[in-house]
């Protein structure tokens, strides 16, 4: 029994160091990372249609940015506070993923 | 003589009904690899016990020149029959028959059986096979599928509930099987989803095959839907018969009683436990280890596998098991593991099968993703099946019992009848080493060498409360006894137990952190 021994991970729980199996689904969490403010990000998959700003362009906060078609519905996205334009990383006719970071921006 | 004229041609009708969706749509079913309908319920039935009913039942649909057609059954068979010689209902949506579609008469049709089998208090099989809503009959079709739903619910905890899934079991058809207590999958023949690799596609941009979004594995081992995986039909029928066999007819009775048989497991019950607890082992072993005959029928064995879940036998009664698995995340507790356990205790518990816990786990499984996914409301949920259960409820601490884990595994805070430990159990608010760690901070840090003296603190909490003895000085613990004398613990616990009453106060129902 002791030859096909599987390889153990090392598992912390309350600072305690664990040897154990990992399960398949927990390989496929997904690490938590902080939001940035400054990125604007897509919330569905979708088609950008429209971009309404250029880079530099100095926006107010409720200003559309872009519109972009999901679900066969078309989405606004809005300034979120008052600020520049920093980069703008998608074109019209661009197929977005979900999460994706489409304008980075910065407060004045 | 008119009277043989009249047998003759009921023969007939009976024959050409039977034949379903014809040979050629047999021919296609059996290509991929499936048996027929008909074949599956005598697979699953004792030999000859079959009896059929509604075989003449014509549908209804009057619209897109469905009236001219024919539908044998309308596409799914009813019917009695029996295993290990008692009675139970069983349907089969027959895929032969336009798909296996489910318009307002195949609703009926297993509505009756499901009606029938609650009155009688008798098991239901369902067996889904189906392409989904006959569109042809609009919104009739979703009656029926809401009509099934609503009696799924309704029999739910009075007969057990099994669905077999052998085939496409897509949209609305998926939440019957998902309100029932046992699902059943087969590897490359069973396919659930609510919506499909097509709309997925279409609307999200996102490819993925149908065995991926809802194959069999995937049911078994990402989202919980399945509790039974197969790699062939036949290995699926052994399955239900094996569960069958475990529990008992309805609500208001035991599961068969089979002689007592001792375990037959080759290794010692003493030496499956490592002796470091950092370390560690298939707690199945031990579950082998004090059942009968070593004969183990785990349930949603390949999903949240940091808790094992199942049936055994100790002296001839059906136990339901429920045990951390050290072997799987350190047999942590999380939002799966703890909604696994759940269900499976209130399935017991609906069904006076008695629940024996095995416990080694070293606290909850930390992160945002738990915590964010809800790790309270479903760590809840074990407090609650527990709390709720009145069935004998017997614990044994073989290592591990730290902090919110001690409570939540049937401590006898819950109610738990029996609480027996193993001496190399710990029960403790956690482990020594981070206890140590607050409980000393100010000798550690201001000590010359640090490092050192956190190791001798780790060794004095250690000594003073790792172990089952400030537990049991408390009464918390009923005995602390050898890791031989468990089976021996457990069967007295068992019989002492047999005609527990425990009556909680009245009321419509509780209300579960769902």
């Amino acid at each position: 029994m002791e030859d096909n021994k599987p390889k153990y991970e090392v598992f912390v729980v309350n600072t305690a160091q664990y040897y154990t199996l990992h399960t398949k689904k927990f390989g496929m969490r997904k690490k938590w990372q902080a939001i940035n403010p400054n990125e604007v990000l897509s919330i569905i998959p979708g088609t950008v249609l429209d971009i309404f700003v250029q880079t530099g362009q100095k926006v107010e906060e409720g200003q559309p940015l872009l519109k972009y078609e999901a679900m066969k519905m078309e989405t606004t996205v809005d300034m979120p506070f008052a600020g520049i334009i920093k980069e703008i990383l998608v074109a019209i006719g661009d197929r977005i993923k979900k999460d994706q970071v489409m304008i980075l921006i910065e407060e004045e | 003589m008119s009277l043989k004229r009249n047998i003759l041609d009921l023969r007939r009708r009976k024959k050409e009904a039977q034949q379903g969706g014809g040979e050629a749509a047999i021919g296609k079913q059996v290509a991929m690899g499936k048996k027929t309908a008909r074949e599956r319920i005598k697979a699953i039935l004792d030999d000859n016990s079959f009896h059929e009913y509604d075989l003449f039942v014509e549908h209804t649909g009057k619209d897109f020149d469905m009236e001219k057609k024919v539908l044998h059954g309308d596409g799914v068979i009813i019917g009695t029959g029996t295993m290990y010689n008692q009675p139970v209902c069983i349907y089969a949506q027959d895929f032969t028959v336009a798909g296996g579609s489910l318009g307002l008469m195949h609703a009926r049709k297993i509505t009756k059986i499901m009606g029938l089998a609650l009155k009688m208090r008798v098991p239901i099989i369902g067996i889904n096979d189906s392409g989904g809503a006959r569109i042809q009959e609009g919104v009739n079709s979703l009656a029926g599928y809401g009509e099934i739903f609503y009696r799924n619910t309704e029999a739910s905890g009075v007969i057990p509930q099994l669905s077999v899934i052998l085939g496409p079991c897509a949209g609305g058809a998926v939440y019957s099987p998902a309100l029932t207590d046992f699902v059943f999958v087969v590897e490359n023949i069973s396919k659930m989803f609510i919506t499909g690799p097509g709309v997925i596609k279409t609307v999200l941009g996102e490819e993925i095959s149908m065995e991926e979004l809802g194959g069999a594995l995937v049911h078994s081992e990402i989202t919980g839907n399945a509790h039974f995986y197969a790699l062939s039909e036949d290995e699926c029928f052994e399955q239900i018969k094996k569960l069958i066999s475990f529990i008992p007819w309805n609500n208001t009775q035991k599961a068969l009683r089979f002689p007592m048989q001792a375990p037959t497991f080759p290794v010692s019950i003493e030496d499956i436990v490592p002796s470091d607890p950092h370390y560690p082992y298939d707690i199945r072993d031990i579950i082998k280890a004090i059942s009968d005959s070593s004969d183990f029928f785990e349930v949603m064995e390949l999903f949240a596998r940091n808790i094992v879940i199942g049936f055994g036998r100790i002296a001839g009664n059906t136990v339901g098991f429920v045990a951390n698995q050290p072997m799987y995340l350190a047999g942590v507790l999380d939002c799966d593991s703890s909604d696994k356990a759940a269900r499976f205790i209130r399935y017991c518990d609906a069904f006076n099968i008695p629940i024996v816990t095995l416990e080694d786990m070293p606290g909850y499984l930390p992160g945002v993703d738990q915590e964010h996914a809800g790790v309270i409301r479903h760590g809840a949920k074990l407090l609650y099946a527990y709390s709720e259960a009145t069935v004998p409820k017997v614990t044994v601490i073989i290592r591990k019992a730290y902090g919110g884990g001690y409570i939540a595994m049937n401590s006898r805070h819950l109610g738990a009848d029996f609480v027996y430990a193993w001496p190399t159990a710990e029960i403790a608010v956690m482990g020594p080493e981070g206890a140590a760690n607050i409980v000393f901070r100010k000798e550690i840090d201001e000590a010359e060498n640090p490092a050192e003296m956190r190791k001798q603190k780790i060794q004095e909490y250690k000594a003073k409360f790792a172990n089952p003895f400030v537990a049991a000085s408390k009464g918390y613990i009923d005995e602390v006894i050898e890791p031989l004398e468990t089976r021996a613990r457990l069967i007295h616990a068992l019989e002492i137990s047999e005609n527990k009453v425990d009556k909680r106060p009245a009321k419509k129902h509780g209300i579960p952190p769902f």
